[in-house]
C-alpha cells in the first residue's frame, strides 16, 4: 500500500517550556547546593537521630506537655475568630460586586495580599519583639495571618455568587443591608463557615510552630528542648501533637464535608 | 376573613443538637480568651513600634544592593532556588502516593491506607523535618530543600488524588477497551487527562513554598529566613524592614506570575 | 461471534440490570440495541469486552470466552474490539495521532507504548484510520480543538487503528447534532460495509436503527424483547411494536427523521 506522509507536528513551544522547566529546577538544585549522593551517603545521620527521638520517646513527659499543647489550641481558636470575625465584613467590602467603588478595593486587596505574603513566622517574631515573649504575640499573628487568608477566599466567593438572587432582591426595593443579608450572606454562609473552619486546621499547625520564635504554646517547649538536646523529649511533644492535629483535622473534615 | 393558621415545623432534636453545637463552639472560644495572658504590654510596645515603623522609612538599601553572599539578592534568590528545587520534584514523587490514595484508581481499601499516609506525612512539622535534615546533610538550603520536598508531597498527593478522584473516567475506560493494560491507562489516559490540574495545584504550592522556604531558614535551613528573624531579634528594624519589603515584592511577583500561568491551564 | 448464554447482571445495589440473557451476532451485522435509558443497553454491550462483569452466565467472542479471560488473554480479545462512547473519551490534551496511537498499544510491549515508541506502521495505520474518517489533516492537532462531531471521528479512527474484527458503539451519537449525526452514523455503515467490521451500536433513536441497522435487538428492563432483522421489517409493524419495547406506543413526533 502506498504510504501516506504527514507534515511534521510544530513542536517548538512545548519543547522550549519542558527544557526552561527542566533548567530552572536543576539549576535551582545546584545553586542551593544540592548534592543527591550526599544526601544519600548520610541519611543514616537521620535514622539515628529519629531513632533517638522516637524509640522510645519519653513517655513520662507527656504530663508536662498538656498545658503548652492546650495553650497552642487556645491560641489557634481565638487567633482564627478574631481573624475570621474581622474577615467577614472585609471580604464584603472588598467584593467588586457588592460596593463598586473601586478606590476601596484595590487598596484593600493590596493590604490583604501583604498580609499573606509575610510568612507566619516572621509576623509572630515581629510582635514578640513589639509585645513581648508569650501566647499573646502569637494570637496576634495569626489573628492577622487567618484575616488575610478567610479575607480572600471569603471575597472570592462573593463574587462567585448568583447574583440573580442580588438582582432579584434589588428590583424589589431592598437597599444595601438588606440585599448583604438576605441575597449575599445566606450563599456564602457555608463557604465562610468552611473556610474557617480550614483556617483553624492551619493555625493549629502554625500555632505549634510559632513557639518557636517565642510566641508560647507547644512550640517554644519544643524548642526549649531541643535546645538542651533531650531528643526523647522532643519525639513525645512530636508524637503528641501529631496525634492533636490529626483529631483535629478528621473531626473538622468531617464538619466541613457536612457543610457543603 | 378567617385566619389562616399553619403548623409551625419544630423538630425538637434538631434545634437541640443546633444548640449543643453553638454552646460548644462558644464555650471553646471563651475558653480561649481565657487562657492567654495580657500581661502590661502596651507600655514597651508604643516605644518598639516606633522604632519599627523607623525602620520602614529608613530602610537598610545597603543591605539589599550586596550582592555577595552575604547580601540580600543572594539571600532571596536561595530562597527561591529551594522553593522551587523542593517543589517541583516533590511533584513528581507526589504522583505515585496520589495514585495509592485514589480510590477510583486502586480501590477502596488500599485507598484508605493511601491517604493515612499521605496525611501523616501532611501533619509532620516542617520545621521538625528540617531539623532532622540538617543532621543529615548539616545546615543549609538542601535541608530546606528536603524539608520542603518531603513535607510537600503530603500536601499535593492529597490534591492530587482529589483530582484524578473527581476525574472523567471516560478516557480510561477508552483505553481500557482498547486492551492496554494498567500501567498504558495510567500513562496516556489519566495523566494527561488530570495534568492541568496537577499543574496547577503544583504552581499553587509553590506559592506557598515560597513563604515556607523564607520561614525554613529560621532553624537553619537556607534562605532569607535565617537574616531576617536575627534581624528582628536584634531589632535592627532598618535591615527587617529592608528584608520584609523585598520579600513581600518577591513573593507578590512570584504569585502573579504563577496565577497568571495557572489561569492559562484551565 | 458473540454469543451471550444465560446472561445476567445484577450490580451490587441489587439492582437487576440483564436478566438471562442469550442473543447470539454474527458476521458482519450491523445490529441496533434500542430502550428506554437503563433497560440495559449499556450494560449489555460492556460486557462484550468485560468493561462490566457478568454475575450469571458466560459471553463468547469468536469462541473464545470473555467472562473467564484474563490478563493477557482479555487484552488479546480487547484488542480485537473496538469502542465509541457518547462522551467520545477523547484524551483532550494529546493530539489527534497520540489518540489514535493508543488504540495500538495492546500489540506492543508496554514501555515502548509509554514513551511513545510507535514503529513507522502503527503510524501508518493510524493515517490510514484517520483518512478513512477523513479527518487527516487534524492529526498534528490538539484534540480539544475539534469539534465534538470530529472528536467523534477521532474515537473511530482510534477504533479503528486497533485493526478491530468488532466494534461496539455505546450512544456515540446521543451528544451530536442532527447533521453531525448522520454523518457518523454514516462512517459507522461505511467502515461496516466495505470493511466487514461487525458493529453493535447502542442507539436512542429509533429511526437511526431503521435506517443503518441490518438487525434491531429491543431491550426492556433487562430482557430481549425484540429481535427482527431489518429485511424482515415493515415500517407500520416496526413502529407498532416499538410498544414491546419502550411499553406504549411512540407518537409520531417522538421518532425524529422523516417518514
Amino acid at each position: 500500500m502506498e504510504k501516506i506522509t504527514v507534515p511534521k507536528p510544530r513542536r517548538l513551544r512545548r519543547n522550549l517550556t519542558i527544557l526552561t522547566v527542566t533548567l530552572l529546577i536543576v539549576g535551582s538544585a545546584w545553586f542551593a547546593g544540592f548534592n543527591l549522593f550526599e544526601v544519600i551517603g548520610n541519611l543514616y545521620k537521620g535514622s539515628r537521630l529519629l531513632g533517638r527521638m522516637f524509640f522510645p520517646p519519653d513517655i513520662s513527659y507527656v504530663p508536662r506537655i498538656i498545658s503548652p499543647m492546650l495553650e497552642t489550641i487556645q491560641m489557634a481558636l481565638v487567633g482564627t475568630f478574631i481573624g475570621a470575625l474581622v474577615a467577614l465584613p472585609t471580604a464584603v467590602l472588598a467584593a467588586n460586586n457588592f460596593i463598586k467603588t473601586k478606590w476601596l478595593h484595590v487598596p484593600l486587596r493590596f493590604i490583604l495580599n501583604i498580609l499573606r505574603t509575610i510568612p507566619a513566622m516572621v509576623l509572630a517574631s515581629l510582635f514578640v519583639a513589639v509585645f513581648g515573649l508569650g501566647a499573646f504575640s502569637g494570637v496576634v499573628a495569626l489573628a492577622i495571618f487567618t484575616f488575610g487568608l478567610i479575607s480572600k477566599l471569603t471575597f472570592e466567593s462573593i463574587e462567585a455568587i448568583d447574583y440573580g438572587q442580588v438582582e432579584a432582591l434589588m428590583s424589589l426595593g431592598a437597599n444595601k443591608m438588606n440585599v448583604l443579608r438576605y441575597a449575599i450572606i445566606p450563599q456564602i454562609l457555608p463557604q465562610y463557615t468552611s473556610y474557617t473552619i480550614y483556617g483553624f486546621e492551619v493555625n493549629i499547625r502554625a500555632a505549634a510552630v510559632l513557639g518557636w520564635v517565642g510566641a508560647g504554646g507547644i512550640g517554644q517547649t519544643l524548642e526549649y528542648n531541643l535546645a538542651w538536646r533531650n531528643f526523647d523529649r522532643v519525639g513525645t511533644i512530636i508524637i503528641f501533637s501529631f496525634a492533636i492535629v490529626l483529631i483535629i483535622d478528621l473531626v473538622s473534615s468531617a464538619i466541613r464535608k457536612r457543610l457543603v | 376573613m378567617e385566619k389562616i393558621l399553619v403548623k409551625k415545623e419544630r423538630n425538637p432534636l434538631k434545634t437541640t443538637l443546633h444548640t449543643i453545637y453553638y454552646l460548644i463552639v462558644f464555650g471553646l472560644i471563651f475558653w480561649g480568651f481565657g487562657g492567654i495572658e495580657y500581661k502590661g504590654i502596651m507600655q514597651t510596645a508604643a516605644s518598639s513600634i516606633n522604632a519599627l515603623l523607623d525602620g520602614f522609612i529608613n530602610p537598610d538599601l545597603a543591605y539589599a544592593t550586596n550582592t555577595t553572599i552575604d547580601g540580600l539578592p543572594y539571600a532571596i534568590l536561595e530562597t527561591i532556588a529551594i522553593a522551587i528545587s523542593g517543589t517541583f520534584v516533590s511533584a513528581i514523587i507526589s504522583i505515585p502516593f496520589a495514585l495509592l490514595a485514589s480510590q477510583n484508581i486502586v480501590g477502596q481499601k488500599v485507598s484508605k491506607v493511601g491517604k493515612l499516609i499521605v496525611t501523616m506525612i501532611r501533619t509532620f512539622p516542617e520545621l521538625i523535618l528540617a531539623l532532622i535534615f540538617i543532621s543529615v546533610v548539616g545546615p543549609g538550603a538542601p535541608a530546606g530543600i528536603l524539608a520542603l520536598g518531603i513535607h510537600s508531597i503530603g500536601m499535593l498527593a492529597k490534591l492530587f488524588s482529589e483530582a484524578i478522584e473527581s476525574m472523567d473516567m471516560g478516557v480510561k475506560e477508552a483505553l481500557e477497551s482498547c486492551g492496554g493494560n494498567y500501567f498504558e491507562v495510567l500513562f496516556r489516559a489519566v495523566l494527561p487527562q488530570v495534568s492541568p490540574e496537577l499543574i496547577s495545584y503544583t504552581l499553587y504550592r509553590f506559592e506557598i513554598n515560597m513563604r515556607a522556604a523564607s520561614t525554613l531558614g529560621l532553624v537553619g535551613a537556607g534562605g532569607i529566613g535565617a537574616p531576617l528573624i536575627f534581624a528582628i531579634r536584634t531589632r535592627s528594624w532598618e535591615r527587617a524592614a529592608i528584608i520584609i519589603i523585598v520579600l513581600v515584592v518577591t513573593v507578590t511577583i512570584i504569585d502573579q506570575i504563577s496565577g497568571r500561568i495557572r489561569k492559562k491551564l484551565v | 461471534m458473540i454469543k451471550f448464554v444465560n446472561v445476567s447482571k445484577t450490580y451490587p445495589n441489587g439492582v437487576e440490570a440483564l436478566k438471562n440473557i442469550n442473543l447470539e451476532i454474527k458476521e458482519g451485522e450491523f445490529v441496533a440495541i434500542i430502550g428506554l435509558s437503563g433497560a440495559g443497553k449499556s450494560t449489555l454491550l460492556r460486557l462484550i469486552n468485560k468493561l462490566i462483569e457478568s454475575t450469571g452466565g458466560e459471553v463468547f467472542f469468536d469462541g473464545a470466552s470473555v467472562t473467564k479471560a484474563k490478563g493477557r488473554d482479555l487484552i488479546n480479545i480487547r484488542r480485537q474490539i473496538g469502542m465509541i462512547f457518547q462522551g467520545f473519551n477523547i484524551v483532550k490534551r494529546m493530539s489527534v495521532l497520540s489518540n489514535v496511537l493508543s488504540g495500538r498499544v495492546a500489540y506492543h510491549p508496554t514501555w515502548k507504548t509509554i514513551l511513545g515508541l510507535f514503529p513507522e506502521e502503527d503510524k501508518q495505520i493510524a493515517y490510514r484510520a484517520l483518512q478513512r474518517v477523513d479527518i487527516l489533516e487534524k492529526v498534528h492537532n490538539r484534540a480539544s480543538d475539534l469539534s465534538g462531531g470530529q472528536q467523534q471521528r477521532v474515537a473511530i479512527a482510534r477504533a479503528l487503528a486497533q485493526e478491530p474484527k468488532l466494534m461496539l458503539a455505546d450512544e456515540p451519537v446521543a451528544s451530536l447534532d442532527p447533521i453531525t449525526t448522520v454523518q457518523v452514523m454514516d462512517y459507522l455503515k461505511k467502515i461496516n460495509t466495505e470493511d466487514g467490521i461487525t458493529t453493535v451500536a447502542n442507539l436512542h433513536h429509533v429511526d437511526l436503527a431503521w435506517n443503518y441497522a441490518t438487525r434491531v435487538v429491543g431491550v426492556r428492563e433487562g430482557r430481549i424483547v425484540y429481535d427482527v432483522l431489518r429485511k424482515d421489517m415493515k415500517k407500520a409493524q416496526f413502529f407498532a411494536d416499538l410498544e414491546k419495547v419502550y411499553g406504549r406506543p411512540l407518537t409520531h413526533d417522538e421518532i425524529l427523521g422523516d417518514e
